[in-house]
């Protein structure tokens, strides 16, 4: 029997007894939606919570220190072949050419005396990398972002905003902003020593060195912002002012941990206090984590409690899976249990079948065929059914979260690969519920069935 | 035809045919041990009282059931040795079937239960459609084609049913008591239309009845039943007598 005759021949059958058919095609429709309604509710809570997460930025950036003075916290250390190194330009440079690396950038926090019109404020100035724009302490500033990745302009927080202009702080953005700082100037290498070294080896090391020089820049200020980037988990996000950390290092503006550095063995040129490296993908952290732990230096991430998250959802989503899937169960006994009766109901009809010609794998064809048309058109309904349910939740969750004044969140979301994987499941399920009907109406002995009244 | 040769083989012959039923302790034989030829283009008409197995021999001879011992040849095939798939395609293409109670799907029109057997071998469409129409028209119900069983008569669905069983052209017709649910001017219409059929198409004939007068009137040869044996003429070979 060709195959659009035998869809024919199924649709015909189950257009006869409109009425059980479409209950049954309803049942499985309510199965199919309570499953994407729980699936989908389980997709939209992961982005929801992604989304959170990679807007926090905290979970795709590994902090990079280098190893305390060896012997004190040795045993508690995550093991390394390499001696505990020195943080410096070389080391950055390799940690930048690893698989996966998007940037490197130094942390910068400095404290400064600032002017805006003709008044002085001492506030901490932080440095931002150009992928802090994505933060969500960005999402709703006042202004823009900076408009180059070295550009002189400065973001304010708005507690500094308020100081700077009482009346009216929106109205800094695109005035001007002096900061002072301190530049540091490496010394030419021709230096004559004061001191020799007792030590031969490290005799290059003498050279090393550095003058403070002051110096001030003008600043364009370009936006404010109410929250602290990435939560105020690191240090150079708890500041007043921001500025591009590029510029901080083309300007050559002393740290802390430049002072700190000269006095190390091993330090020929500048060395960092810390280094913030952002990888591509969160799921890639581990990896890098691993790879510049062996070049001997500390890590810390925040993976291990995203790690526990996606365990979390993972049992979420396999949680919400079975209890969609029960009601889809319970739609598939329906399914037998309308085609069992059909198979009984038409004895007569497949004996006639079988005496004109029909083979039992044309019976078989055409209880599978219903039993399949059947759960199309279940699964279609039920994905439209689902997503009525989906955006009564969404509407729901929306009206609930604007009453404690919060932003609109989407909490269910049924991408096209969930909508297909539902009907696909819904026809699958219901050719297997097929199986058995099907095979009894091919086993049917005609002679029976015909001689029966 | 096959007339051209001097002894032509018969299109039916069955050689101690048998078929039991095992109920419990006691054995059925509602065939038994039946050997019988039928010629191509003979009309025969089989003869019993209720019970003697006419029913039985006619569904093992259609292939819709297995006998329990000894051979069946239709148009040169050993049912016996034939999988289900090719005892359905002889079905389907080798035996139309009629029955007492017509045997229509209720659920169909006329012409969809015409259509039903081509549907099994797969005609086009386009072509069942035609022959659907054709087979209707030649049995005079081109007008009824769209009503459903229940709407017509019992001599108007025996029509429709014998317009079914011809229109995948078979070679043998099968009709068990086509006239048993109709009165007696109906079954005649229809005992004529299945002589026409036996005369125009060069079907062979094996025709169920109880009514010995219209088995006499119509058929060129009569067997016999009782307990499931052949009783009366035995097998004897009339091939020339069905060269009209
Ligand atoms: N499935 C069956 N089980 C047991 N006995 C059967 C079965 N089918 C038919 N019979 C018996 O076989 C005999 C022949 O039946 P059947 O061929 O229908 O007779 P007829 O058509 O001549 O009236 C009867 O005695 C009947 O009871
Ligand atoms: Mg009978």
């Amino acid at each position: 029997m060709k195959a659009y005759d035998l869809f024919d021949l199924a649709s015909r059958n189950l257009r006869e007894s409109v009425l059980r058919n479409g209950l049954t095609t309803a049942g499985i429709a309510v199965g199919v939606a309570s499953l994407l309604a729980m699936l989908s509710l389980g997709v939209g809570l992961q982005q929801l919570a992604g989304k959170r997460l990679s807007g926090s930025g905290l979970f795709d950036t590994i902090a990079v220190s280098p190893q305390r003075t060896s012997g004190r916290d040795r045993g508690g250390e995550t093991p390394h072949d390499g001696e505990p190194r020195i943080l410096d330009e070389a080391a950055r440079q390799h940690i930048v050419r690893l698989p996966n690396v998007v940037d490197v950038q130094p942390e910068i926090r400095f404290l400064s005396e600032v002017r805006f019109r003709d008044r002085s404020h001492v506030v901490s100035v932080g440095g931002l990398a150009p992928s802090a724009r994505d933060n969500e302490a960005f999402e709703k500033m006042q202004g823009t972002f900076f408009s180059s990745a070295a550009a002189r302009e400065a973001i304010l927080k708005n507690e500094l905003a308020k100081q700077l202009n009482e009346g009216n702080p929106p109205a800094v953005i695109g005035q001007e902003l002096v900061i002072r700082y301190a530049e540091r100037r490496p010394l030419p290498p021709s230096t004559p020593a004061d001191s020799e070294s007792e030590d031969g080896s490290a005799a290059g090391d003498e050279d090393y060195g550095f003058t403070v020089v002051r110096r001030e820049e003008k600043l364009r200020i370009t936006g404010i912002i109410d929250n602290e980037p990435y939560g105020g988990m690191r240090s150079s996000s708890r500041a007043g002012v921001f500025i591009p950390t590029q510029l901080a290092e083309e300007l050559n503006i002393m740290q802390a941990s430049d002072v700190s550095g000269a006095s190390r063995t091993g330090a020929s040129g500048k060395t960092y206090a810390s280094l913030m490296v952002r990888v591509s993908d969160p799921t890639k952290a581990q990896a890098v984590e691993d790879a510049i732990g062996k070049m001997g230096f500390r890590t810390f991430s925040i993976l291990d409690a995203s790690q526990g998250l996606r365990r979390f959802f993972t049992i979420l989503d396999l949680f919400l899976g079975i209890f969609g899937s029960l009601a889809l169960a319970v739609a598939s006994l329906g399914i037998i249990n309308t085609l069992v009766m059909a198979v009984l109901e038409r004895r007569r009809e497949i004996g006639i079948m079988k005496a004109i010609g029909a083979s039992d794998k044309d019976v078989q064809k055409l209880f599978f065929a219903e039993a399949g048309a059947m759960g199309l058109a279940g699964g279609v309904a039920g994905v439209l059914l689902g997503h009525a349910i989906g955006a009564a939740i969404n509407f729901g969750t929306g009206i609930y979260l604007q009453r404690h004044q919060l932003p609109p969140e989407t909490v269910w979301a049924a991408p096209l690969w969930l909508i297909a994987a539902a009907i696909s499941f819904a026809i699958v399920v219901s050719l297997v519920s097929g199986l058995y009907p099907a095979r009894r109406a091919a086993r049917l002995d005609p002679v029976q069935a015909l001689r029966y009244e | 035809m096959e007339n051209a040769q001097p002894f032509p083989a018969p299109l039916v012959r069955t050689i101690n045919l048998s078929r039991q039923y095992n109920m419990g302790a006691s054995v059925i034989r509602a065939v038994d041990n039946v050997s019988v030829e039928i010629a191509r283009g003979e009309f025969v008409a089989l003869l019993g009282a209720s019970g003697s197995g006419k029913s039985t021999l006619l569904h093992l001879l259609a292939g819709l059931d297995r006998p329990t011992s000894g051979s069946i040849e239709v148009a040169g095939r050993e049912l016996g040795q034939l999988s289900a798939q090719e005892l359905a395609r002889y079905r389907r293409h080798t035996v139309g079937m009629v029955f007492q109670s017509f045997n229509l799907v209720p659920s169909m029109t006329l012409e969809e239960n015409v259509e039903l057997p081509m549907l099994f071998a797969e005609v086009d469409r386009q072509e069942r459609r035609t022959r659907a129409r054709q087979a209707l028209e030649r049995v005079g119900l081109a007008a009824r084609m769209r009503h459903r069983p229940s709407e017509i008569s019992g001599g108007e669905q025996q029509r429709a049913s014998l317009a079914r069983a011809l229109v995948n052209e078979p070679v043998l017709l099968l009709a068990d008591e086509p006239t048993g649910n109709l009165d007696s001017r109906t079954g005649e219409e229809i005992m004529s239309l299945i002589r026409e059929f036996n005369q125009t198409l060069q079907m062979t004939v094996l025709l169920v009845t109880h009514e010995a007068p219209l088995a006499d009137r119509f058929a060129r040869r009569v067997l016999q039943m009782g307990d499931g044996k052949l009783i009366a003429p035995q097998v004897t070979s009339v091939a020339s007598e069905a060269a009209q």
